[in-house]
């Protein structure tokens, strides 16, 4: 952060150098003994940047790896002519709470998610959690959502919602945008993609 | 719907982007979103991952602009740049931003995209590239950005060695929202560095009183009243130091510091009792820290200051005692890093789970080493070793899963070898007398199509006619061909009344051509409905056959491939991990044993500092009528 590196410029005395000159030699001792390190850290740290180096090409070459290998399980497990991903995101600019979803594809269960702090803060923030991805047959199909969570009264709520879907040869992707239920409805909307 | 409105700012990215981006609209790429989630997580592997393959699939297509990831395609390339900034990868996120800098971008977009390139130079310590990247903004520059600029300049030039200019650029800032504290620290000690000593004062003294809304900005402030403090200090300015060094927080990171130099400041103003204060206060604090540790035994010094020699030698006899309990203790902590307990502990997943980690570290019971490096955990070198050694862990396990992945996808293909190879023979012989069958229908539809076509322009009542005219107008021929040309009155008659009836049925095909024709092309267009849907089935079936081809077919070499890409990767991220894990260990020792020769000559300074106030406070007995024969402990009393 910029901010932190504000203060990398000072270039201040050392801390109670003079004091411990006057009144105690500890402090001087303590003083050499670390200026004897300076140079110690110096090579230090021109080593952790050489391994920070080589720490970037792996973490590129994995990279490389895990987009191959993605691409390469998504082709074995989901052929694209039964894949189905579904998708949950927030309704914008909500923050309610969110506790946990449950998601019945057909009758069986496929998703059981309880929210973290911090992945309910990712949806908030816009993010999109693909909760499922699976294979199923071309033709209709049933969902059925089930949500858990609280208001900003802090009452809890919980809503379910089914849907029907049609699958056809290409992969299908499912959203299911999430808001609180209201006078009018669960809440809970699917999306078409 | 999906949307994006709040992602962008959210996730710590500015805002501006070019016009018909996404910002505040709708979200038209699910996996954009996703990625998206995991960065909102920290989780940044995992958002490039997504991100990266997103954009390779959106770079490899015919059309990109038909792609669902166009409309988003400024903001990807943007937020590559930026997660891997966050994942510390400086090398890639500079060639990202550099890609979105000479790209066709609105001016605003590359002067944000030369701000982030001048960040990254500048966190390499390359001041001259991140001004010569600063440079490059021209025009408008986007209104969230504006101050960080600015900042980010005055640091350049700080680190350039030209505190001059970055007083002068921050001199621009003060007060700007966001950088409350920051922005008059730095000016302070820009104005330090220029050789400009009573200003610096001043400005330190203006910093020191900022109001303060968070953590960062209390903590700056505390950090500004404490140089002031030292630096009046330094000037033996005594009375300005202590009021300067009172103004620091009694709970925060400059607390035990300012405490320490407060006590100081006191000694050399040669008021022995106002140092047992902060001192007193002080020594009661958590021994591991280094100002607690000269607190302990300046405490004793200020108490033989004021000639209280029996109090003086039990506190330095203390002093012994607890000097030696945290050798003991940091030997013990050399000796677990030494049994690599300190690594094992930086791994541990539910420590990490905790923001505070680096801080209930030191809570682990069998983790006495981190006592003593919290102030070292703290240091930006050791932090970006110690997030690379807890990245090369993540990435060492994810390969570890992976490995195990591949024998799983070698049993998947197998079992699917297993089915269809003795299926598929059979199914293609059936298909193939299918697809036979459909060309011939598809080539008779064609046929019909193309008369119909004709007959708008020369019509052919004959080629509607029905099964039953057809039949007739058949056995009419036929009847006339053996009518023959006789010209009997017989042959005459019956010839005449098969032309009255050959023009019967001309006259019901003149007379209902063009309600046959309509119905001939409705019945065309039913028929192309009916060939469709056998269209969409027949290419439904040559695509699952594809797909059942392509489930097992094709693996062997990228898998294995992958296989081995792996394990090289594996093995190269083992020695590395090894040599991290390694040089944290070594500088995680080299700080115990500074922080062991400064505990043994405090404890070596206490042992005598312990006898020569015993002997005093002995001799004081001795002048003076005492009713006990404890020298420290009459004193103690009093």
């Amino acid at each position: 952060m910029t901010r932190r590196n504000a203060t990398r410029p000072s270039k201040l005395p050392g801390f109670g150098v003079s004091s411990l000159r006057r009144h105690a030699a500890v402090a001087m001792l303590t003083l050499i003994a670390g200026m004897a390190t300076a140079d110690a850290r110096d090579a230090t740290r021109e080593q952790m940047k050489g391994l920070d180096e080589q720490v970037q090409e792996i973490k590129s070459d994995v990279l490389s790896i895990a987009a191959e290998l993605n691409g390469l399980e998504e082709r074995l497990l989901y052929p694209s002519n039964s894949q189905v991903a579904v998708f949950v995101d927030l309704a914008d600019g909500k923050d309610f709470r969110l506790d946990s979803i449950q998601i019945q594809l057909d009758g069986n269960l496929i998703a059981h998610h309880i929210y973290s702090y911090k992945e309910l803060e990712a949806l908030q923030k816009g993010g999109v959690q693909r909760i499922f991805n699976g294979n199923i047959a071309t033709g209709q199909h049933q969902l059925e959502v089930s949500v858990a969570g609280k208001h900003d009264s802090g009452k809890d709520f919980s809503s379910v919602e089914s849907f029907t879907f049609s699958k056809n040869v290409e992969p299908k992707l499912v959203g299911i945008t999430l808001d609180e239920p209201g006078l009018t409805g669960s809440g809970i909307e699917l999306g078409n993609w | 719907m999906f949307r994006l409105g709040s992602s962008i700012t959210a996730l710590g990215v500015a805002v501006a982007l070019t016009a018909g981006s996404a910002v505040g609209e709708d979200l038209h790429d699910l996996y954009f979103g996703e990625a998206l989630f995991y960065a909102g997580q920290g989780r940044h592997f995992e958002a490039l991952e997504r991100l990266d393959a997103e954009l390779i699939q959106h770079n490899g297509l015919d059309e990109p602009s038909l792609g669902s990831l166009d409309h988003h395609k400024n903001e990807a390339d943007f937020f590559v740049g930026d997660f891997e900034l966050q994942y510390r990868m400086h090398h890639r996120a500079g060639r990202a931003i550099r890609a979105v800098l000479e790209g066709d971008v609105d001016q605003e977009v590359r002067n944000e995209a030369a701000y982030r390139l001048a960040r990254i130079h500048f966190q390499k310590d390359q001041p001259e590239d991140a001004l010569l990247a600063l440079d490059r903004i021209e025009g408008r520059v986007p209104d969230d950005i504006r101050d960080d600029v600015e900042f980010l300049r005055a640091n350049i030039f700080m680190a350039l060695g030209r505190p001059s200019e970055a007083a002068d650029v921050l001199r621009g800032i003060q007060g700007a929202d966001g950088l409350a504290g920051f922005s008059d620290y730095n000016l302070g000690i820009a104005l330090l560095q220029d050789g400009q000593h009573n200003d610096a004062l001043k400005q330190l003294d203006r910093a020191g009183r900022v109001r303060a809304r968070d953590r960062a900005a209390h903590a700056i402030r505390d950090k500004s009243n404490f140089i002031l403090g030292t630096l009046q200090f330094e000037a033996s300015d005594f009375g300005p130091a202590q009021a300067s060094l009172s103004r620091v927080r009694l709970e925060g990171p400059y607390s035990n510091q300012a405490l320490l130099r407060a006590g100081w400041a006191d000694v050399n103003a040669e008021n022995f009792e106002r140092a047992l204060v902060p001192w007193g206060v002080l020594s009661t604090r958590e021994p591991t820290d280094a100002a607690v540790q000269e607190a302990i035994i300046a405490l004793p010094f200020a108490y033989s200051q004021l000639e209280i020699h029996g109090r003086a030698a039990r506190l330095y006899g203390e002093a012994v005692e607890t000097f030696g309990e945290e050798l003991d203790r940091v030997d013990a902590s050399i000796r677990s890093i030494r049994e690599g307990r300190f690594l094992e502990a930086l791994v541990r997943e539910e420590i990490r789970q905790d923001k505070d980690w680096v801080i209930r570290l030191r809570s682990l019971p069998d983790t006495p080493e981190t006592y003593y490096l919290t102030a070292l955990m703290a240091s930006h070198d050791f932090q970006t070793a110690l997030q690379n050694y807890l990245d090369l862990e993540d990435l060492r396990k994810k390969m570890v899963t992976w490995q195990r992945s591949f024998e799983a996808f070698g049993d998947i293909i197998e079992h699917r070898r297993a089915y269809y190879d003795p299926l598929l023979p059979e199914l293609d012989t059936q298909f193939r007398k299918l697809d036979a069958q459909i060309r011939l229908r598809m080539e008779q539809r064609e046929h019909i199509d193309r008369r119909l076509n004709a007959m708008l322009v020369a019509p052919r009542p004959d080629f509607l006619a029905t099964a039953d005219e057809r039949l007739l107008s058949e056995q009419l021929n036929q009847l006339y061909q053996q009518i023959g040309d006789a010209e009997t009155p017989v042959a005459t008659e019956l010839r005449a009344r098969v032309d009255r009836l050959r023009g019967l049925i001309t006259w019901q095909l003149e007379t209902r051509y063009h309600e046959r024709l309509t119905e001939t092309f409705e019945n065309l267009e039913a028929l192309n409905a009916d060939i469709d849907e056998m269209q969409a089935r027949y290419q439904s079936f040559v695509r699952t056959r594809q797909a059942a081809l392509h489930s097992y077919v094709g693996y062997e070499i990228p898998l294995n491939r992958m296989q081995s890409r792996v394990r090289g990767a594996l093995e190269r991220l083992t020695v590395l991990m090894a040599r991290q894990g390694h040089m944290l260990e070594t500088v995680a020792i080299d700080e115990l044993k500074i922080r062991r020769d400064r505990l043994e000559i405090y404890q070596n300074q206490a042992r005598y500092a312990f006898a020569d106030s015993y002997d005093r406070a002995a001799k004081s007995q001795g002048e003076e009528p005492v009713a006990d024969a404890s020298p420290i402990a009459e004193e103690d009393q009093g």
